[in-house]
């Protein structure tokens, strides 16, 4: 309990206490009610949607819409569901994210604990990097891509996702070394540790919060991506995101809402889950995101 | 979370073991800078290249494909004099100051709420909070169903009782925008809810208590006293906010395809059709490059402000 709340409600009267309480409440129920839709919308039949009202419960909850969405929805052309670009984004999203930490744990070793003349300009590069709208790099990247043979694959999503998730993770790690005590690693240095040494002995042990803060903002990033996803893949080679879109834009045939609702819901899990499990962590990762490591 | 004074820093020539410079000194030294070399060239290749890439392109005739013929401001005279393009710098100016005010109004009303020693915080913040962790495809599709106005919103207002409700924003090309508007400020300000917060739990209780003994009475406290020692919260969600507005292409995407027509056209979808569908890839680029300049125009002198607040 911090000094603000004890003191400044002190005086607050019962009424001031019900109205806030209405107030978060209210708030709370409307923050909730689009995902309450979507995961009623994927339990309901169609005729049910087309018949009935879109804040009721489902009268026969089942998960034939999920299981439609999985396996046999049609995007494009082909009606193979989503679960291909699902593992896609699967496997675009675990190396993206575990080079790009490793890299940004280095980066940010260097920058605070061996540093040099001009650290400061780097430094500042990197982390302009982080904010630079995608479009202005998006045509010479297809063009780099194109020329390596690696448009339309995961691997190139790969290299993409590392290479503009550097400037996070490096702010990230070298934010938290700079409050590592120098002290320890100067007298590591005495003991006649190398640089490596330093790192893998020193450092890495106790960086699992910063860690677990990275992976988490680069995997909801490199899952949430849709604009390299789309400008740079396509067919079957693209992620969820762009896949989910494809589905729900798509007006061919009769509009089948609870599909596109469960497939809305498959693209959502994975983050959602980690923000259930890891949510503390979760804020922290926006907030150092946030330029206020 | 403040930032925390930085030590000064070891550097290899300061190390203790002074004694000779051999080969394998050499390389010692070199080596914190060969380890951070590839990301540094990488950032610079692809990020700082690119960009020059994205302006020399868009002083070409390039259209389809990238052709290296120098064209002068042909590209920018012809971005600008698109009806297109002003559409879409309307629609930014309109979904910028919507977007960030209500975003920024509603998380600190929400934070103000919170701070009240609230007895379920633990269960009311992530409430406001998990619209973040979708993508904003995501969330543009489950707005895109709620505000469906045959079967959605509209339609649950008829079956209520209230026949004559009418909310067709989605389609109406007068209205589209402010759907993007409300799909972005649900999706971003439970973030912007707990940077206040955490600003909140951070200001130094005896400056409240000292003006509650003086009479104030708890709207005063906040209006006077807590709103301005909250300022570089509201430049840092300024900051965040302003940049994603600018940056934002998957919600208008997934939300309303930039239309009705070209109603919720913005920079950002303005660049990609241009680019690759209307093969004006110069002008594309001339877009690409106003984005750039606008971002960098918030962007840099925050940074520098806030690198050079460290170093003394």
């Amino acid at each position: 309990m911090s000094a603000t709340q004890e003191t400044v409600s002190a005086g607050g009267a019962r009424t001031a206490r019900y109205f806030i309480y209405a107030a978060l409440i209210i708030l709370a129920l409307v923050y909730l009610l689009p995902l309450y839709v979507m995961l009623s919308t994927s339990l309901k039949s169609l005729d049910e949607i087309r018949g009935g009202d879109m804040l009721a419960p489902p009268r026969d909850p089942s998960v034939a819409a999920w299981v439609r969405a999985w396996g046999e929805a049609c995007i494009g052309v082909s009606c193979v569901g989503i679960k291909g670009y699902f593992w896609n984004s699967i496997k675009m999203v675990v190396p993206a994210v575990l080079i790009s930490t490793l890299l940004g744990a280095l980066n940010g070793y260097v920058l605070t604990k061996w540093r040099f003349p001009g650290h400061k300009l780097v430094f500042g590069m990197m982390l302009f990097a982080c904010f630079i709208p995608f479009q202005a790099v998006l045509i010479p990247m297809a063009r780099v891509l194109g020329t390596f043979g690696l448009s339309n694959s995961t691997a190139g999503l790969v290299l993409v996702h590392v290479i503009y998730g550097l400037g996070f993770t490096t702010l990230f790690f070298r934010n938290y070394y700079e409050a590592f005590p120098d002290e320890l690693v100067k007298a590591a240095m005495i003991d006649g540790a190398g640089f490596f040494r330093i790192f893998w002995r020193i450092l890495l042990p106790s960086s699992g919060p910063i860690i677990v803060v990275t992976i988490i903002y680069q995997f909801t990033n490199i899952w949430n991506d849709f604009l390299f996803g789309v400008s740079f893949s396509s067919g079957t080679s693209s992620p969820m995101t762009v896949a989910l879109n494809n589905l729900v834009a798509s007006s061919t045939g009769v509009k089948e809402y609870n599909v596109d609702m469960a497939a809305a819901v498959f693209a959502a899990l994975p983050t959602l889950f980690v923000y259930v499990v890891a949510g503390r962590y979760f804020v922290r990762g926006l907030m150092a995101g946030a330029v206020k490591g | 979370m403040t930032t925390i004074e930085p030590v000064p820093a070891l550097s290899p020539q300061g190390a203790p073991q002074r004694q000779g410079r051999t080969f394998a000194d050499g390389v010692r030294n070199a080596l914190p800078k060969i380890v951070l070399a590839p990301s540094f060239a990488v950032i610079l290749v692809f990020v700082y290249g690119f960009i020059l890439w994205t302006v020399y392109l868009s002083f070409t005739t390039s259209r389809i494909l990238p052709v290296y013929k120098w064209g002068g401001f042909d590209a920018y005279f012809r971005l600008w004099s698109q009806p297109n393009w002003y559409v879409a710098m309307q629609n930014l100016a309109i979904f910028g100051v919507l977007y960030i005010g209500i975003c920024i109004i509603l998380g600190l009303g929400i934070a103000i709420l919170m701070d009240q020693r609230i007895r379920a915080e633990g269960l009311l913040r992530p409430i406001f909070l998990y619209p973040m962790a979708l993508s904003f495809v995501v969330t543009g599709t489950a707005w895109k169903w709620f505000l469906n106005p045959g079967l959605g919103l509209e339609n649950t207002m008829h079956n209520l009782g209230w026949t004559s409700f009418k909310f067709d924003w989605l389609v109406n090309p007068k209205m589209a925008i402010y759907t993007v508007v409300i799909a972005g400020v649900w999706q971003a300000s439970g973030f912007v809810m707990a940077m206040f917060l955490a600003g909140l739990r951070g200001i130094d209780g005896e400056i409240i208590k000292a003006a509650q003994i003086d009479g104030a009475s708890t709207v005063s406290i906040y209006r006077r006293i807590i709103i301005p020692l909250l300022r570089p919260v509201f430049l840092s969600a300024f900051i965040v906010l302003a940049h994603m507005a600018i940056k934002s292409y998957d919600l208008v995407i997934a939300l309303t395809g930039g239309g009705p027509g070209n109603a919720t056209e913005l920079p950002s979808t303005f660049m990609y059709s241009y680019t690759f569908t209307r093969n004006q890839m110069n002008v594309g680029s001339a877009s690409a490059v106003m984005m750039l300049m606008g971002i960098t125009a918030i962007i840099v002198p925050y940074l520098y402000s806030e690198l050079r607040e460290r170093k003394q």
